[in-house]
């Protein structure tokens, strides 16, 4: 049945949510770019709402609740709508858990669930996107060839979210007959891990790049063990969260955008009352509306196990474009001062060219 | 829940009316060239359809609902053609105004007519509060004399009776806009003929004319209550109706929008352009990647129409959602249409087949009901909690 009705349970989680993003992430924000660090005590603050851990089963410790990829996509959305680097980096250790979850084996999920059922921040990542210009999400360049009972890893790695803090890496790589993603713990022979990259935009959010030099993975450490796992739809996944992201992220544009035109005085009149800067608004917030339709379809098909390939297919497409555009024109709508770092338009557009590049590094 | 599919019920309601869509669809290029509206009496297999195929089942609670129905039914209409139905649909906007603002026993003496809603003039469009159409009561036979001209009137030719906007006083501006009821046939209407347009051709649009045309006191919607208020009958009640009209007109839009990938798919998949959702810019044709970008464009617009319906079901106010969809729509059936040519060339403008004719069909789906220029002024009223007089 169609229906663009949220559950009661999903009004409460977003209104808490943004609540949360207000007061613990928007004043953030600024910071965490500038110094290009997140405070330990702000990630721990967030794991206390048990972000991660209360999805978890029981019987690995976690709090058992049902998980909901759509109340998910909301909460991202609520989290980015703080602050966008902050939110990649609360829900970080979801990506690796949610992975297990979904994809791992039983005996993964008794070896690497309860990682994230501890009382401190914990962080395991994806390792999906590769140096290099243009990536194929199913073609990757790092290589895994089986060796005896197991595997071994070869290939270079970039943009892996809080890979300075994992403990576990979750390696896409393409053996004879696709690909496939292998957990590789970080003190693995072989691994080397750069120091943080040096990026545009979630400058707070430390990635990096990981060398894997003939890394030897035991074959009960390919996801899914010896059944492999489906990879596209990790990355179907990873697209809904990004896009989700990128929503949060316009809507702070467009929210940031309206009383700052109304404000400000040119020609005797706000510029809000000039038609070219109206529109622009009205542009924005048409396209945020249209974003979380597309969000959403694809995070509900997702839950229910419906082939969403095509639906985050469209949100990687469309929200890119649009979300560049509203963030593009955020700037415009301050003019220079839109420029200066004082407002956060400016960092709120490194963050989409950022976020707009990435694939595979988040989840839902 | 949030929910993006159909029950069992929806689908087969769906599946039966795209059955009916596809029998019209063959009969969509004839009605075009020839600019003849459609009369269904004539379609030979409608007659057999009915007879063949059994009605589906009704919606119940636990089904979609009604408004969403009815939009996917037009989107699933116009998948098929523009104008062309098995069986002729009931009213015309005119109708809808007539709920919005008719007293009951007006609703009751008309309800059951063919209404055209005339409110552009020559001289106005965008801007209604400029109708210069006049109303004057004339005390001794108690009758309404109108005197005006409209143009682009839906229904014009078909319709039993319109709803026209006319004013009791031009410098009182929206304030002294009325609506009033003439039927056909009453002395002083004429309809002198029938507008030539780029397309949805076969779509009946007509100019009316009023010379003292004179109309009984009752005629006027609302009745005579409605003379004191400011706004009563004329915009805000028009105005309400627009929340599933402008809906409705964007999926009709999407419905062409929506015909025109699919033919563009069935076309690159006959050249061998194979269509890879996951694939990065290295292993994907240009093509493929216009394609997919299209078909995003398309479901956003689709799901932000149904949003509108959605709400409207729900009993919640949707006037920034039907400006949004609107808007939206326009804009994407636009980029849609033009761009299915772009990818498939010289085929795309062949009047061998009607991708063309999708382009100039759902080309007026940015304009009627409120340009898009028009919802984007809505909508940034509603952001900066403006008036009308704040922004124009
Ligand atoms: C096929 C067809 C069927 C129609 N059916 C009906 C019908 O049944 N009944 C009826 O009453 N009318 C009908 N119309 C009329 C339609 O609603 C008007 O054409 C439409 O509202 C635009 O008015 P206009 O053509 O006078 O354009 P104008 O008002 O002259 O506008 C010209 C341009 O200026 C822009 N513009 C105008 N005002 C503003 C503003 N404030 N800010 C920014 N831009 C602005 C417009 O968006 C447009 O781009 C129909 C039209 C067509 C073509």
């Amino acid at each position: 049945m169609i229906s663009f009705g949220m559950s009661e349970e999903q009004e409460i989680v977003r209104d808490t949510l943004r609540e949360f993003a207000a007061d613990a992430l928007r004043p953030a924000g600024r910071e965490c770019d500038e110094t290009s660090a997140i405070p330990d005590e702000l990630l721990q603050s967030a794991w206390e709402l048990g972000l991660t851990t209360t999805q978890i089963p029981e019987e690995y410790g976690g709090g058992g609740e049902e998980r909901s990829l759509v109340t998910n996509s909301i909460v991202l959305e609520e989290l980015a709508y703080g602050d966008a680097a902050l939110a990649l980096a609360l829900v970080g250790p979801s990506q690796f858990a949610n992975a297990i979850l979904d994809h791992g084996s039983d005996e993964q999920k008794q070896k690497y669930l309860p990682l994230f059922c501890g009382e401190n921040f914990h962080m395991a990542s994806l390792a999906q996107l590769e140096p290099g210009p243009v990536g194929e999400p199913m073609r990757p360049r790092t290589m895994a060839e089986p060796k005896g009972e197991g595997w071994v890893v070869s290939g270079a790695k970039s943009f892996v979210v809080m890979g300075d803090r994992a403990s576990h890496f979750l390696v896409f790589a393409r053996n004879q007959d696709g690909v496939d993603a292998f957990i590789v713990a970080r003190d693995a022979e072989g691994l080397t891990i750069s120091e943080p990259e040096l990026n545009m935009g979630l400058k707070g959010l430390a990635t990096v790049g990981l060398e894997l030099e003939r890394v030897e993975v035991a074959a009960a450490d390919r996801l899914g063990g010896e059944a492999g796992c489906n990879v596209a739809c990790l990355i179907n996944n990873s697209r809904v969260a990004l896009g989700s992201v990128l929503l949060g992220l316009s809507r702070a544009v467009l929210d940031y955008c309206v009383p700052y035109s109304k404000d400000r005085v040119a020609f005797d009149e706000p510029i809000s009352k000039k038609q070219s800067i109206a529109f622009r608004l009205a542009e924005m917030h048409i396209e945020c509306e249209a974003m979380r339709n597309l969000v959403w379809q694809a995070a509900s098909h997702l839950e229910k196990g419906l082939d969403a390939t095509a639906q985050a297919r469209f949100v990687r497409t469309y929200v890119n474009e649009k979300a560049l555009w509203i963030a593009d024109n955020g700037i415009q709508v301050l003019g220079g001062h839109g420029f200066i770092r004082e407002h956060p338009v400016e960092m709120w557009f490194r963050h989409a060219r950022t976020l707009s590049v990435l694939e595979g590094t988040a989840g839902i | 829940m949030i929910d993006f599919t159909l029950t069992e019920t929806d689908q087969a309601i769906v599946d039966y009316n795209r059955a009916a869509a596809l029998i019209c669809r063959k009969y969509a290029r004839y009605y075009d060239e020839n600019e003849e509206e459609m009369a269904p009496e004539v379609l030979p297999e409608a007659e057999a359809f009915y007879a063949e195929t059994p009605l589906p089942p009704k919606g119940g609670a636990e089904d979609t609902s009604p408004p969403v129905m009815m939009a996917l039914h037009a989107m699933i209409s116009h998948w098929g053609d523009y104008t062309i139905r098995l069986k002729r649909s009931g009213g015309g906007l005119g109708n809808a105004a007539l709920s919005a603002a008719g007293t009951p026993e007006q609703q009751k003496k008309w309800g059951n007519l063919v209404l055209s809603m005339a409110i552009t003039e020559p001289g106005c469009g965008s801007d209604p509060s400029r109708v210069s159409t006049s109303a004057v009561l004339d005390p001794e036979t108690d009758e309404w004399v109108i005197n005006g001209e409209k143009i682009f009137v839906t229904t014009g030719i078909r319709a039993e009776a319109v709803v026209i906007w006319a004013t009791l006083d031009k410098s009182a501006g929206r304030a002294g806009i009325k609506s009033f009821l003439v039927e056909k046939g009453t002395p002083g209407f004429d309809v002198p003929h029938k507008e030539k347009k780029l397309g949805i051709r076969a779509d009946d649009t007509a100019a009316y004319v009023f010379s003292d045309c004179r109309i009984p006191r009752s005629n006027l919607l609302g009745g005579d209550e409605s003379i004191s208020k400011k706004t009563s009958g004329g915009f805000r009640g028009v105005m309400k109706t627009f929340n599933m009209t402008r809906p409705m007109t964007a999926a009709m839009g999407l419905g062409l929008a929506e015909a025109a990938l699919d033919f563009t798919r069935e076309q690159l998949a006959e050249a061998g352009v194979e269509i890879d959702y996951m694939a990065g810019l290295i292993s994907q044709s240009a093509a493929a990647e216009k394609f997919i970008r299209l078909e995003a464009i398309y479901d956003a617009s689709r799901l932000t129409t149904l949003q509108a319906c959605w709400l409207a079901g729900e009993g919640k106010p949707n006037n920034m959602e039907s400006s949004v969809c609107k808007a939206h729509a326009g804009g994407a059936v636009r980029a849609i249409t033009q761009g299915c040519i772009e990818i498939l060339g010289a085929m795309g403008i062949s009047r061998e087949h009607l991708l063309e004719k999708w382009t100039r069909d759902c080309r007026i789906t940015d304009i009627y009901e409120g340009t898009g220029e028009i919802q984007r002024l809505i909508i940034a009223r509603g952001l900066l909690d403006y008036t009308r007089a704040d922004l124009k």
